[in-house]
């Protein structure tokens, strides 16, 4: 119905996004567009869109030509999109959201909204398409797999049957992604078409239809889910097969980190941790499993010492330290990495010694001893094999996983004995995010003592001893990653207590 | 992802960014010209009358480098604190709090050797600037209050502090005129030139600027400086105590603009007259702006503007252009770079967009 031909876009700078990409919806169908991050699977639905113009390519409807320029070209023609980020006001009603930009009087020239009928209109797509929204709520008081719905409503008031959505499950707890997936086939059978941008084999599977396939901006190739299985797609999205990694025994030695009863608050001066205490061990990762924005940034960042604790406290070797030699000996892969890991408008070698550059090998009374800082970062380069041009290059021309890469290279070159890893992988690739739970493995046999914080389960599965899970500051429960499935984490990052599924069972089912 | 190509030097890094400025200056002289042909003058009649003003004698070198320096200073001054995300407004209440204390310690301190009343007044003029930028530091750390904000206020702090002393509790007996007395001639600077005003504060100017470069560039101090103003939470993360460094930053470039006054009272001023900046301090603002915030640039963007500055007098006088006309084309240089930098930014902002797709 809708059709991309040889789609072409090359950014300022030279950067191309998309090379003479063709893609094709049919109605009714639910197409997973899948690429890791970088591959242009982004720019490709932008152009569609209209958020962005392709360099070259066409479009078109029914063989007939569309121009879009804009997301308003795009609504008129059928298009709307559901980014990851949502674009809703939060104090706003359900119905004044979906009404935003529209003229929701009876007519183009009356100024004066109709809200009633807008309502009406919003609880019937509601009944039609089973999405369960309240057209008079508030979006504050929402959850996030229910301001989901509210998007797609917006985008079916507009009269959309191209539905794209940007990484839909990103957000969701597992269970709000099995809803969304329910919710998105039922729009499928009533004849919509949905797009939906991912990374995640699984879930690409259990929707999809058609999965077409893009890597570094190529398109790779359009299959249909029952002519293929997810060793193929992987292979086709990375270029070549990827093997899980393998968790070696190794018995825990002695605590390193032990945190008790701590409680801190987030920036608005909310409690964000609430009563939390653990223990790590050398020689041992711990997984903080949670969906995003349940703690775990505040949580790290106290033991980081870049948080106030209220109450409670944290305990290791390096507690009466000065800040800057704290920082120098617990590592800490920040979750923000633009933000708070690195400098962007500095060099490779400025980045790699930021923690470093005063202290000897790398400074003397006569100021830094810049060759020895670049002579460390060369050799950082090629150990974690980071594409660049060398250490005087900008880490901002390097792509997210190497900008990672090096980051984990400069924490784990300051030889810490505890490693705090929030969201080490989060916006790598494949390729890389294997090289980074390979390097953590290795990591932990030599003895370091691991924090690992991550929203993906299966990479808290995958290299994990044991795994905690967080839900609104608070611990729902610990225990040991090789007893530990999906869907327990599940409910505990829903918010059940792991003793309460423990002592009633029988109800559960 | 894509490769790129090329090396990654020095030359390739600061090449194109002394470009913008060139093409700046350029884009900003020819504009001039055109305005300079519609008020009925031959543009390079007035241009090459402006050379000789600058450049055409001894003396009129030797006035260029007296006005080159206490934009030297200002100029690094500017861009030192920008360096760590600061906007120092205030280099012109600096540079009285640096000429004050210049001028204090030169008339009333007395009977030491050259050597040490011209060390003491200088280290005087500095702290006092330093003082002064210091506050303006300390404010924004304890109280969170914006620097722009108050380096602004703090100006007209200083100018209305000096001047009220030199109306009334400094002024020279018997108190006809609104200025101090001379200085002791031990407090003076060395002369280059006999019968010019030149003096060795130039070099002074010049040795700071290569000596901030180095410490921008070549001290773990500068390093970790320079990431607070890039990027204050990943400064954050790694130890660094941002307070300590917004604070000397100010400091730092408020010592710069101290030694603006200070070199104006004790290389050919002598004395302090009231108001006796003619705005060097704002200058500076232009002056870091062209030399790109790098302290070696400054000391060119410096030499630019006071050439326009001296070159402006000589025009006026052969060609009955006004003079604020060069006012004009310092403005122009101002924006086409802001112009170059708007581009760049936009096409920064279109890379990075492309790199999260």
């Amino acid at each position: 119905m809708i059709e991309m031909e040889k789609i072409t876009k090359v950014f300022p700078g030279g950067v191309v996004a998309n090379r003479e990409v063709d893609f094709k919806i049919a109605s009714g169908q639910v197409h997973a567009l899948l690429g890791e991050n970088g591959s242009g699977k982004t720019t490709l639905m932008n152009i569609l869109y209209g958020m962005h113009r392709a360099t070259s390519g066409t479009i078109s409807r029914s063989s007939q030509t569309l121009t879009i320029g804009s997301p308003s070209d795009a609504i008129s023609h059928g298009i709307g999109m559901v980014h990851q980020h949502f674009m809703l006001v939060p104090t706003l009603t359900v119905a004044e959201n979906v009404v935003l930009g529209t003229s929701a009087g009876p007519n183009r020239l009356c100024p004066f909204l109709n809200l009633r009928e807008a309502e009406e209109r919003i609880a019937s797509l509601s009944r039609e398409y089973r999405l369960d929204v309240d057209p008079r709520a508030e979006v504050w008081q929402l959850p996030v797999g229910a301001q989901q719905r509210v998007e797609i409503v917006k985008a079916l008031y507009r009269d959309a049957d191209v539905l794209i959505l940007d990484e839909p499950t990103a957000v969701l707890t597992p269970q709000e992604a099995n809803d969304l997936i329910d919710v998105l086939s039922n729009l499928a059978s009533r004849g919509k078409s949905i797009v939906f941008i991912s990374h995640k084999l699984n879930e690409v599977i259990s929707l999809a239809d058609e999965i077409t396939v893009l890597r570094n901006g190529d398109m790779i190739g359009m299959v249909r889910k029952k002519d293929t299985d997810a060793k193929d797609l992987a292979r086709m999205m990375v270029g070549r097969s990827i093997e899980p990694p393998e968790l070696p025994n190794r018995s825990p030695g002695e605590p390193m980190l032990t945190v008790k009863s701590l409680c801190v608050e987030d920036d608005r001066k909310l409690e964000a941790v609430k009563d939390v205490s653990f223990t790590l061990r050398a020689g041992e990762i711990l997984g903080v499993a949670g969906v995003d924005g349940n703690g775990q940034k505040e949580l790290v960042e106290a033991i980081a010492g870049v948080r106030r604790a209220v109450s409670g406290s944290v305990e290791t070797k390096h507690q009466g330290v000065s800040n800057r030699e704290y920082a120098r000996r617990i590592g800490h892969v920040t979750e923000d990495r633009l933000k708070t890991s690195v400098v962007l408008d500095f060099s490779l070698w400025e980045n790699f010694g930021i923690k470093t550059c005063d202290t000897s090998p790398h400074a003397s009374w006569l100021g830094m001893n810049i060759g020895s800082l670049k002579a460390a970062t060369e050799a950082a380069i090629s150990e974690f094999r980071i594409k660049s041009r060398g250490p005087d290059e900008k880490i901002s021309s390097l792509s997210g996983g190497n900008q990672q890469k090096l980051v984990l290279a400069r924490e784990l070159g300051l030889k810490p004995d505890i490693l705090l890893a929030a969201q080490p992988t989060r916006g790598l690739d494949v390729g890389a995010a294997e090289y980074v739970h390979q390097r953590l493995i290795e990591e932990r046999q030599n003895g370091m003592a691991i924090l690992l914080v991550s929203t993906e389960l299966e990479e808290i599965l995958a290299i994990s001893d044991r795994v905690i899970v967080l839900y609104e500051g608070k611990i729902m429960g610990a225990l040991a990653a090789r007893k530990a499935t999906r869907e327990v984490l599940g409910l505990m990052m829903a918010g059940e207590r792991l003793e309460e599924m423990e002592r009633s069972p029988g109800e559960r089912n | 992802m894509k490769e790129t190509e090329g090396p990654g030097n020095l030359f390739a890094t600061l090449l194109p960014q002394a470009g913008a400025s060139l093409l700046a200056i350029f884009l900003a002289m020819t504009v001039g010209g055109v305005l300079i042909a519609i008020a009925g003058v031959n543009p390079y009649e007035a241009y090459s009358a402006m050379l000789q003003g600058a450049f055409g004698s001894q003396f009129a070198i030797a006035n260029f480098l007296t006005r080159t320096t206490p934009l030297i200073f200002t100029g690094l001054a500017v861009a030192f604190a920008f360096r760590c995300n600061l906007l120092n407004i205030g280099a012109e209440g600096q540079l009285y709090m640096g000429g004050l204390a210049a001028v204090l310690v030169g008339v009333y301190v007395t009977g030491l050797s050259a050597l040490f009343h011209i060390a003491l007044a200088i280290a005087a003029a500095s702290l006092a600037g330093a003082a002064w930028g210091g506050l303006a530091g300390l404010l924004k750390t304890t109280r969170g209050i914006n620097e722009i904000i108050s380096t602004i206020m703090l100006n007209f702090i200083a100018i209305f502090f000096v001047s009220f002393l030199i109306q009334g509790p400094i002024a020279e007996p018997p108190g006809f005129f609104h200025q101090t007395a001379l200085i002791e001639e031990t407090a003076r600077l060395p002369k280059l030139m006999p019968r010019s005003d030149l003096s060795v504060a130039i070099f002074l100017a010049v040795f700071l600027a290569v000596a901030l470069s180095f410490v921008l560039w070549r001290t773990p101090f500068g390093m970790k400086l320079r990431s607070v103003g890039l990027a204050p939470e990943t400064a954050r993360f790694s130890g660094i105590s941002t307070n300590k460094y917004l604070f000397g930053a100010m400091a730092i470039s408020g010592g710069a603009a101290g030694l603006a006054g200070g070199s104006e009272i004790l290389g050919h001023q002598y004395r302090m007259l009231d108001f006796f900046s003619p705005g060097y301090g704002f200058d500076g603002i232009a002056v870091a702006f062209l030399g790109r915030s790098d302290p070696i640039g400054v000391v060119f963007a410096a030499m630019l503007f006071a050439a326009l500055r001296v070159g402006a007098n000589q025009m006026q006088r052969e060609t009955g252009l006004p003079s604020s006309l060069v006012l004009v084309i310092q403005g122009l240089v101002v924006l086409f770079i802001l112009a170059a930098e708007l581009r760049r930014w936009l096409r920064e902002r279109a890379v990075s967009k492309g790199k999260e797709a």
